[in-house]
């Protein structure tokens, strides 16, 4: 479709960009006068919404997953209303087969596929925490999916607990999600478990789970006490009893320490973003608004809380010594977001690029967070869907901005993981849990995301990043309330305009890299100057001298050439700030002022001679 | 009148109460004319120095047993608690505190005692930035002039000695013009934007009255403004308050331009806020930012009620149109509010930092701070004669270079680069502002600060600041030139609370201060490394 305007998101005075508008199998792209291209997956869009007609043509807003909003306008109602209808088609389909990562070809041969779905090992990863050891053992329990069918077929368990203590315990969780272990701190030998809500009812017990947790305590040999943290606000714990499901009741369990932390379901979450966006999304949005408006949103609140819960779980290592049990309703949201966020305050391990990679694996795909429902891969059920991902690369986010140098990661890296949850074209995501995954073969039919992040690697590395710094093993971030901040990268990754015009991050990258190359160079010519010194003792001169002179100025060169790139990223970013002219901004709009400014002041010249009138 | 009058103990044992993350300090507290000291233990190691005493915003007593507390609110938003042992002693020096603290005189305040070593007197005060200034816009136009009608400050009580006037109006017309705007302030030059020609002015209100006067001689100067840029330019007069408002300044004698009067002059209004409204503002915000147990939602609503940020994004915003008015439209700019030495200098000096790049420098900045702000008149000394703390009723007090200071800082956040100098600079003049054992903040005007000799018996705060000492608090490591305008957003959004200065006190020393001190590293590294890799380049070269 030719002709079609891109409004400016954010601009009151209606500018905008004419170009073409194009249908693929997978992408809507859009190509400017200037040839600039905007692609969009059809997967990202949220919604599609056409709205009333007006003089210049039909108006359609796409919403993304990906938060970007893009403001069309068709100028015939007849093909605005096609693409309308193919892109509620294209967004939205009915079976896994048709998602993007199935027809994805990034032109790679079996065996690198298999490759880059090996990368991230588990096994692996629970030997690097140290288990199996004397107090844990793997468990060959649901090595069918016979007890938990949203659990992996991998679990470690304390040695003592025995198979049928894990039946017994299993059928008294909900959806059959037992405790089982998630992180284990080898240091002070106390671990984090998860599991779901107990079906307690009123006055329901089961020996099996009593025994079953006694045995997490007693597989910690210096606390005898462990922690039992339900991350649901009482008032609905309480409501659960109700449906015969509920908490644990400290009387029948002994040596446990029961603590409620207070986050939100799904829903609140759900309505929570969206009142958020929808404050964003306001043009010539005011101060007042937007603080008032974050403020009625509530989505602060709930990262703290998120955060908080976190907090709660390390210290309850570090300083107690003591095991804690996590678990919320069923076990795959809140308990996913406390569990890692966790592991990623005590171990520094889960700070780098890999390890990162490392902890989405374990806490999210392999433990059942339902990614397909909660990211609306599939036309299915609104109610199901809800950031709880999100919040979590949030949490980590403000983290980063914390505790600069303590992640190896920046957080290109954070937008980057958010963009490709939503975007079916690898197969880490899709599916609700392991039994699925292998059901529908994604490790034959698709490909892994992370050897395809590892590839860019550069792009993601933190230049600030320290890993040696023994300060930073155990994150204790400061959860004032005036620490948490609007993520406008985030909310607004594809508002241009509202963003710093230079970027310090890429400047220092680059300084870093030339300074590793630079002494490098100082490397290599001090021991040409020693060869040269040792040539001259030999009374060998002239010819030789000159030789190894030449090949000295070549290495000058290249480190002269390296102190010219310096520039470059410079340009760049000189570049971005020619791009920022005053139109791009809000305060552009007053030039209608400029000529319409004084028939205003007339006019109130007029109310006010009325008035004294 | 003597110090010793008004020290009633000089001496106690005390306890300093630690911020976070310090410990604890004892030792004996000693109360001089200008210092608060705690020296701590043996007489042989140095004495602690604590603050100055002007800095000190509010004092509050309270006694139990045989000992005291005092909490000391300082003006750079600190806080200080010590406890003090007798009653009396608790007492007494609370009151030399508070008397001292409250000196009014100019020329018993401590800069004409503080005599640092490494700094001569009268080192920095070459810095005429009028005369400077001009020698730069003459060099890129001959319409402006450089007048010292003003030399014995009788046109004008607030300007400085020399200002820079249109060459086709003569003194005689000055004068006709100072007598028509309110204080004397008649339009000035304060900065010329070479590239489009344009320039931009200040001034205060036209005193209009409710009889509607008006002076040939003031509408001639705004011509010869327009005429003097480029035929047929136009001209944008902003005011900075509604329209509302001025024209309500008529009925006490002000007012605005009439269209009418001024041929070729558009009028704008852009509300700012003043006074003390803007002092409340500052206050209520400090307050949220000391509670450090308040939920989100709580923080989130008296962010939002403080009404701080608005006013940041106003400012910017205005600044910009004008910024914009002279690059994209061709246009010349006056700018005044009612007085012209709050408001008006917020709007035309945060417009030249948007569009010159000389001012974005360190000494680029410390000039347009002289100029725009010192050398302007803004009143310093009834402006920042209290801070957020104090409970004396203001009269006066507004944050207004405050305010300039975090639009600074916003900018400066969306263009690490292109700013030469850091926080740390920003830090300093804000502190500087409210006490400081140097002379340029001093006094209200220029005029004042000749009576009281400031130049001469004072130091001045930028040789302080220019020492090789102090550069690395003061720099960007990050600068790079960038010669064109910088245009910062103003949305919500884009808009940051300053935490350095806001919560500098309130929270512990952050990691991203480590983070910004590997910055520097990488910085200085890069060039060692490069430096060094020269030198080899060169060192093998004689040997051939």
């Amino acid at each position: 479709v030719e002709q079609v305007k891109l409004l400016d998101r954010f601009s009151t005075s209606n500018k905008s960009l004419t170009g073409t508008l194009y249908l693929t199998a997978t992408h809507l792209l859009f190509i400017d006068s200037h040839q600039k291209e905007t692609w969009i997956l059809h997967h990202h869009i949220a919604s599609v919404e056409k709205l009333a007609l007006t003089t210049s043509g039909c108006p359609l807003v796409i919403q993304c997953k990906n938060f970007r909003i893009v403001h069309f306008i068709v100028p015939r109602e007849r093909d605005c209303h096609d693409i309308y209808n193919s892109l509620l088609q294209l967004s939205k389909q009915a079976k896994y087969e048709d998602l993007y990562a199935f027809s994805y070809n990034p032109k790679q041969n079996d065996s690198e596929r298999l490759q880059g779905w090996q990368l991230i090992d588990l096994a692996e990863e629970y030997k690097r925490m140290g288990v199996p050891n004397p107090h844990w053992q793997l468990s060959d329990a649901n090595r069918e999916y016979k007890i938990c069918e949203t659990y992996p077929r991998e679990l470690y368990v304390p040695r003592i607990a025995s198979k049928p203590i894990i039946v017994g315990s299993s059928k008294f969780r909900s959806k059959g999600r037992f405790p089982v272990l998630s992180y284990y701190h080898q240091e002070k030998e106390a671990a984090i478990c998860r599991c779901s809500q107990p079906l307690s009812g009123f006055s329901a017990r089961c020996l099996e789970d009593e025994h079953l947790l006694q045995a997490i305590s007693k597989a910690n040999p210096v606390n005898r006490y462990m922690y039992v943290v339900d991350t649901r606000p009482k008032l609905n714990a309480m409501a659960n009893r109700a449906a015969g499901k509920g908490y644990e009741n400290e009387d029948n369990y002994s040596n446990i320490r029961f603590q409620f932390v207070g986050i939100e379901n799904i829903h609140v979450m759900r309505s929570s973003l969206q009142k958020l966006l929808e404050v964003n999304g306001t043009k010539g949005l005011s101060v007042n608004d937007f603080y008032s408006g974050l403020e009625n949103s509530g989505w602060l609140r709930h990262i703290k809380a998120v955060m908080d819960a976190a907090i709660f779980l390390a210290k309850a290592i570090m300083v107690e010594n003591a095991s804690v049990l996590v678990h919320c309703s069923d076990g795959w949201d809140r308990t996913s977001q406390v569990c890692s966020l966790g592991s990623l305050l005590l171990d520094s391990y889960y700070r780098t690029i890999k390890g990162f990679m490392v902890l989405i694996e374990k806490d999210w795909i392999s433990f059942g967070h339902k990614f397909s429902e909660r990211c609306g891969h599939l036309d299915g059920d609104p109610k199901e869907v809800s950031p709880v991902f999100t919040q979590f690369l949030e949490c980590v986010w403000h983290l980063t901005e914390q505790f600069p140098q303590a992640f190896e990661f920046n957080e290109a890296f954070l937008l980057q993981i958010h963009e490709h949850i939503h975007s079916c074209q690898f197969g880490n995501f899709l599916g609700n849990c392991q039994k699925e995954r292998e059901e529908l073969k994604l490790k034959e039919k698709t490909y892994s995301l992370w050897p395809f992040l590892l590839d860019d690697l550069k792009k993601y590395l933190n230049p600030l990043y320290s890993s040696k710094s023994q300060r930073f093993t155990v994150l204790e971030p400061n959860t004032v309330s005036f620490n948490f901040k609007f993520w406008r990268n985030m909310y607004h990754q594809f508002d241009r305009t509202l963003h710093p015009r230079q970027s310090v991050f890429n400047i220092i990258m680059n300084m870093n890299e030339q300074n590793k190359q630079l002494e490098k160079d100082i490397q290599d010519l001090e021991s040409k100057i020693k060869q040269c010194k040792n040539k001259q003792s030999d009374g060998v001169l002239t010819k030789e001298l000159l030789h190894s002179v030449h090949p000295e100025s070549s290495a000058l060169k290249t480190s002269l050439c390296l102190k010219e790139q310096t520039l470059l990223p410079v340009n760049d970013a000189l570049r971005t700030i020619e791009g920022s002219n005053p139109a791009d901004n809000r305060y552009c709009d007053y030039t209608e002022e400029f000529s319409k400014a004084e028939p205003g002041v007339v006019s109130l010249e007029y109310g006010v001679a009325r008035m004294t009138c | 009148m003597e110090f010793s009058e008004l020290i009633r103990t000089g001496r106690a044992q005390a306890e300093l109460l630690p911020g976070p993350e310090e410990a604890p300090l004892r030792g004996t507290l000693c109360v001089t004319g200008h210092h608060l000291l705690l020296s701590p233990g043996p007489p042989s190691t140095p004495d602690l120095w604590l603050l100055l005493l002007r800095s000190v915003d509010s004092i509050e007593k309270r006694v139990a047993g045989d000992s005291g507390t005092i909490t000391l609110r300082c003006k750079d938003l600190r806080v200080l608690q010590l406890d003090i042992e007798g009653v009396e002693a608790t007492l007494d020096i609370a009151r030399s505190i508070e008397a001292l603290s409250s000196l009014e005189s100019v020329i018993t305040s401590f800069p004409f005692f503080y005599r640092p070593k490494g700094l001569r007197l009268g080192d920095a005060w070459h810095f005429h930035p009028p005369e400077r200034y001009y020698k730069r816009v003459a060099r890129e136009t001959n319409a402006w002039r450089l007048s010292e009608v003003n030399q014995d400050f009788s046109l004008c009580p607030s300007y400085p000695r020399a200002v820079i006037v249109p060459r086709a109006v003569d003194d005689d017309a000055l004068a006709q013009c100072a007598r028509f705007r309110q204080g004397g302030r008649f339009p000035v030059l304060c900065y010329h934007h070479a590239p489009s020609g344009t320039v931009l002015l200040r001034s205060s209100q036209p005193l209009i009255g409710p009889q509607k006067r008006r002076c040939a001689e003031d509408e001639d100067l705004l011509r010869a403004v327009l005429t003097g840029a480029r035929p047929g330019a136009q001209g944008f007069i902003v005011d900075t308050r509604s329209a509302q408002a001025a024209k309500q300044a008529r009925m006490t004698g002000g007012g605005t331009e009439a269209k009418a009067a001024y041929p070729g002059w558009k009028r704008l209004h852009r509300p700012l806020e003043r006074g003390r409204a803007l002092q409340e503002s500052f206050v209520r915000l400090v307050e949220a930012c000391g509670d450090t147990e308040q939920s989100m939602d709580r923080w989130l609503s008296r962010l939002e009620g403080c009404r701080w940020l608005a006013h940041v994004k106003e400012a910017l915003s205005t600044a910009c149109l004008a910024a914009q008015g002279m690059e994209r439209e061709g246009a010349c700019i006056l700018v005044h509010g009612a007085e012209g030495t709050d408001s008006t200098l917020l709007v035309t000096s945060l417009a030249q930092l948007i569009l010159d790049p000389l001012s974005r420098t360190i000494t680029g900045f410390q000039e347009l701070v002289e100029r725009e702000w010192i050398q302007a008149g803004h009143p310093f000394q009834l402006r920042c004669a209290h801070s957020a703390f104090s409970h004396a009723r203001p009269k006066h007090e507004a944050p207004t270079f405050l305010l300039f200071l975090d639009c600074v800082w916003q900018l400066g956040r969306q263009f690490p680069l292109s700013l030469e100098f850091g926080e740390g600079l920003l830090l300093a003049l804000f502190e500087h502002a409210y006490a400081s054992p140097f002379g340029t903040f001093l006094c209200n005007s220029e005029k004042e600060r000749c009576l009281c000799e400031v130049r001469t018996r004072t130091h001045s705060l930028w040789s302080g600041l220019n020492q090789p000492k102090e550069q690395r608090k003061l720099r960007n490591p990050l600068y790079v030139p960038n010669p064109l305008a910088i245009w910062p957003s103003v949305e919500p959004q884009s808009l940051r609370l300053w935490q350095g200065l806001f919560l500098r006190w309130t929270r512990p020393p952050e990691p991203s201060e480590v983070a910004w001190e590997k910055v520097w590293q990488i910085v200085t590294e890069r060039e060692k490394t490069g430096d060094s890799a020269h030198s080899f380049c060169l060192s093998p070269q004689p040997k051939q």
